[in-house]
């Protein structure tokens, strides 16, 4: 296969600054796959999807019977970002978590935002996501959002910007850590060549994060990822990343509290729990607090929490900023809390509870994306464009009805990624969420989960939605000043002749 | 480690044991029909009543026959116990613990699973019965090996191994039990062809045909039942299971051999030493089905109080010890 007839049909691509160009960071890889044999790239892709089969690394699709299970579609061509558009976006991901957090911290404790005037009162009185029982708390040292995966996307304009934040329990880690792996199997001559920033030390990093979450003076504080169960659609990643930090894995019923302390069962007894990485929704944690016919979580856990006997990662409460509407003050909210400007922007968004903005969605529905305010997952959405005239009324009275709930958006051209479809490469739009941990410093993930459209025209990435993945390579500075390495021609070489010799 | 974790382990080995056996049972049936030819469908019925799920056959299928057994035996899925049943839950055990299980142990049982899925979707009827019950047995006896090279000899490797000799030996006493009871009261037969070929295919059922001629040459009812109930050397014998489980309980308990804590650990340990100090002739003497019937009584014991022991969750709540941070927390 080959990129001679590749377009990027006008769009901005990720690969691609025209056809027949590849950008600066893209040169070794186009050259190894224009020089594989005929018809060896879809026999990787297949072994690549084998591969992840046999591994297990499915998930599941609700309300569907067994057989049902489905690997996440994974396509062998990664996302390129050079070293600069990496810098700039890394420090943009600092500044937005820094603030976020003090937003939170305030908001369940003075309240300055409100009493300045730069969000109106009316936002959070209504924000679903608000946790009254999380008023007041200290969760240890000041950190409410220890992992947060925020969604970005490319414009045709060239410029990145924030899509939504996900700040609840962001999930897809596990699939960044094992398309890596896949990927250095298929193309070890592109590593070989070229600088790409390791994803490995994931696990170790975030073990760090939790245990720096202890409760003081604990030696070595006992770590755990709590899960909703085998049957959680995200069971693979809550096991991948127990087992990969080495910690337990534990479901609510492995879990109780006595005496003040968090406990579990054991083979030998009981073993106390100080920091707890939950994977699941502030609404089951404990159902003496939250939603009391919770049977996945723990009760009485809130209180030990409280007490600051336990961690629990993220702190209950955080979901607060996912609400769609938050988002849209999220420039206001880093000015307000760093006196800086943001660096990564927000995509321009309408309030339909702001009479004005109202006004102007409904007017221009055919043009936006409506997006409900506390869903995620590409649920609850219309892409106006894209949608029959039929659907576009049913949003408008939703819309006139509860105008809080939603928010709009100009439709955006995502940049797009060569994608293997039928035997050749043809553009399909991304986004990309890269993964970022709050703990002694804030440390973002070099790369993240490249995800990508795989039906021709469709903008929605979600797995749910006929989403696949792909590998994010960030590139690691100019390889030119990097002297051990060999440089793609002689890898090339090398390869051909190997290819002679079979 | 934790409770729910130690069960699901169990259960997971226990099932894998379990599909082996049904696959080796039903092969062997098989084999057997080719030596006689035309012979009845009474042959099948008893590897239903070796499963223990007679009533359940017989109310979905009625009629025992080659057909009926198979599909109840291999591909339903109404059918806790059948092959595929079987697999299925060892491997839902098995996903809900892969953090603590290595991932090649994962890896090979969910393949071994997907290949039997894709097997039972291809057809009804199944078209090559040995290579498909071959494979489920050798799927399970490569899990053994894969779990015995690559995960540590931990309290994890030992509930495996538990539940494994514990099934194991269940499954041995089921075959005898069954298979004595039908062989047995045909006075006719004794001493001829059909005999020595149902005895073969005893010890088939077993895998015990070559390592029982190698002890003992010839075929006997007997020596059989020794070879099988007594030996303690051949793997599937069932003083050797007992035995083996034995060791692994001690290793999760740390009680030190010759020393019994607790009901489970005094119970395995007194089954051990009857089966050490018995004598085949004293057995069948006193009625082989009867002395069965309570070893497999003694089994269900063992099983619930490893049960009670160790996945049920204590039912006393823990507290603080004063210089807290020693690990584990005090039972009352």
């Amino acid at each position: 296969m080959t990129f001679a007839e590749y377009d990027p049909e006008g769009f901005f691509d990720e690969m691609f600054a025209g056809a027949g160009a590849p950008r600066a960071g893209a040169h070794a890889l186009t050259q190894v796959i224009e020089a594989l044999p005929a018809g060896e790239i879809e026999r990787r892709q297949r072994s690549a999807e084998r591969a992840l089969l046999a591994m297990g690394i499915t998930f599941n699709v609700y309300g569907a019977d067994e057989g049902t299970e489905r690997i996440f579609p994974f396509d062998l061509i990664p996302r390129i970002v050079s070293a600069g558009e990496w810098r700039t976006i890394e420090r943009g991901l600092k500044q937005r978590i820094h603030a976020l957090n003090l937003f939170i911290d305030d908001i369940y404790h003075e309240r300055r935002i409100l009493k300045d005037r730069v969000i109106p009162d009316y936002v959070l009185e209504t924000a679903a996501s608000l946790r009254a029982p999380c008023a007041g708390m200290r969760p240890p040292r000041g950190i409410w959002c220890h992992v947060t995966g925020t969604d970005l996307v490319r414009h045709s304009d060239g410029q990145v910007y924030v899509l939504e934040d996900n700040l609840r329990c962001p999930s897809g880690v596990s699939y960044v850590l094992q398309n890596r792996n896949v990927m250095k199997r298929t193309f070890p001559q592109v590593f070989a060549a070229s600088r790409i920033r390791p994803v490995d030390d994931y696990p170790s990093h975030l073990r760090g994060t939790l245990e720096y979450l202890a409760p003081e003076g604990l030696e070595s504080p006992r770590v755990v990822v709590l899960t909703p169960g085998p049957y959680n659609s995200a069971y693979f990643e809550h096991s991948f990343l127990a087992q990969q930090m080495g910690v337990e894995l534990v479901e609510g019923r492995d879990l109780v509290v006595s005496d003040g302390l968090v406990w579990m069962r054991t083979t030998k007894g009981y073993e106390r729990v100080d920091v707890i990485y939950r994977r699941m929704d502030d609404d089951f944690l404990d159902p003496t607090v939250f939603r009391p016919d919770s049977m996945l979580g723990v009760p009485g856990l809130m209180e030990v929490y409280t007490a600051g006997r336990v961690a629990l990662a993220n702190a209950p409460g955080t979901g607060v900023a996912d609400d769609k509407v938050i988002y849209a003050y999220v420039p206001k909210i880093v000015k307000y809390y760093l006196g800086e400007d943001i660096i990564l922007p927000n995509v321009p968004t309408y309030i339909c509870a702001e009479d004005a903005d109202r006004r102007f969605v409904l007017d221009n529905i055919a043009s936006l994306v409506v997006k409900c305010a506390n869903e995620s997952g590409g649920y609850g959405m219309l892409v106006g464009p894209h949608a029959s005239k039929k659907e576009q009324a049913a949003f408008a009275a939703k819309i006139a009805e509860n105008p809080r709930n939603y928010i709009a958006q100009p439709t955006l051209s995502l940049s797009r990624v060569p994608t293997i479809v039928e035997g050749a490469f043809e553009g399909r739009h991304v986004d990309l969420r890269p993964y970022i941990l709050y703990g002694k410093e804030i440390y973002v993930l070099p790369g993240g989960l490249t995800r990508v459209a795989l039906k021709k025209g469709s903008l929605v990435v979600n797995s749910s939605q006929g989403g696949g993945s792909k590998d994010t390579w960030v590139l690691a500075g100019d390889p030119r000043l990097d002297t051990d390495r060999p440089d793609i021609d002689s890898v090339m070489a090398t390869m051909r002749q190997e290819q002679r010799s079979c | 480690m934790l409770s729910r974790v130690a069960d699901s382990i169990y259960w997971m080995s226990r099932y894998i044991e379990r599909a082996e056996n049904v696959a080796r049972f039903v092969d062997v049936n098989l084999n057997l029909m080719l030596d006689f030819p035309g012979s009845s469908d009474q042959q099948w019925q008893p590897l239903v009543d070796i499963s223990g799920d007679t009533d359940d056959f017989a109310e979905r299928y009625g009629e025992a026959s080659q057909d009926t057994v198979i599909r109840f035996l291999t591909f339903d899925t109404k059918n806790p116990n059948s092959i595929l049943s079987c697999l299925r839950t060892a491997r839902e055990n098995a996903r809900s613990v892969r953090e603590i299980i290595s991932s090649s142990m994962w890896e090979h049982l969910n393949q071994s699973y997907l290949m039997l899925t894709a097997a039972a979707s291809r057809r009804r009827e199944i078209s090559d019965p040995h290579e498909l019950f071959s494979s489920v047995k050798t799927a399970s006896q490569a899990f053994t090996g894969i779990t015995d090279t690559t995960m540590t000899y931990n309290e994890g490797w030992h509930f495996c191994r538990l539940g494994r000799q514990l099934e194991r030996a269940d499954k041995t006493s089921r075959i005898l039990d069954v298979k004595y009871f039908l062989l047995l009261p045909k006075a006719d037969d004794v001493g001829t062809t059909v005999d020595d070929v149902q005895w073969a295919a005893v010890l088939r059922s077993a895998s015990a045909f070559e390592m029982y001629h190698k002890r003992h040459g010839r075929i006997s009812p007997t020596r059989i039942v020794e070879f099988l109930l007594l030996n303690e050397q051949f793997p599937r014998a069932i003083h050797h299971s007992v035995k083996a489980a034995r060791e692994s309980l001690h290793a999760i308990t740390g009680t030190p051999t010759g020393m019994f804590r607790g009901p489970a650990e005094q119970l395995l340990g007194l089954l051990c030493s009857e089966l050490a100090f018995a004598q085949v002739d004293d057995i069948i003497g006193g009625g082989l089905h009867e002395y069965l019937d309570a070893l497999q009584t003694k089994m269900n014991q063992i099983g619930t109080h490893i049960y009670d022991t160790f996945f049920a969750g204590r039912p006393a709540a823990p507290k603080r010890q004063p210089q807290r941070r020693a690990g584990v927390a005090p039972i009352a």
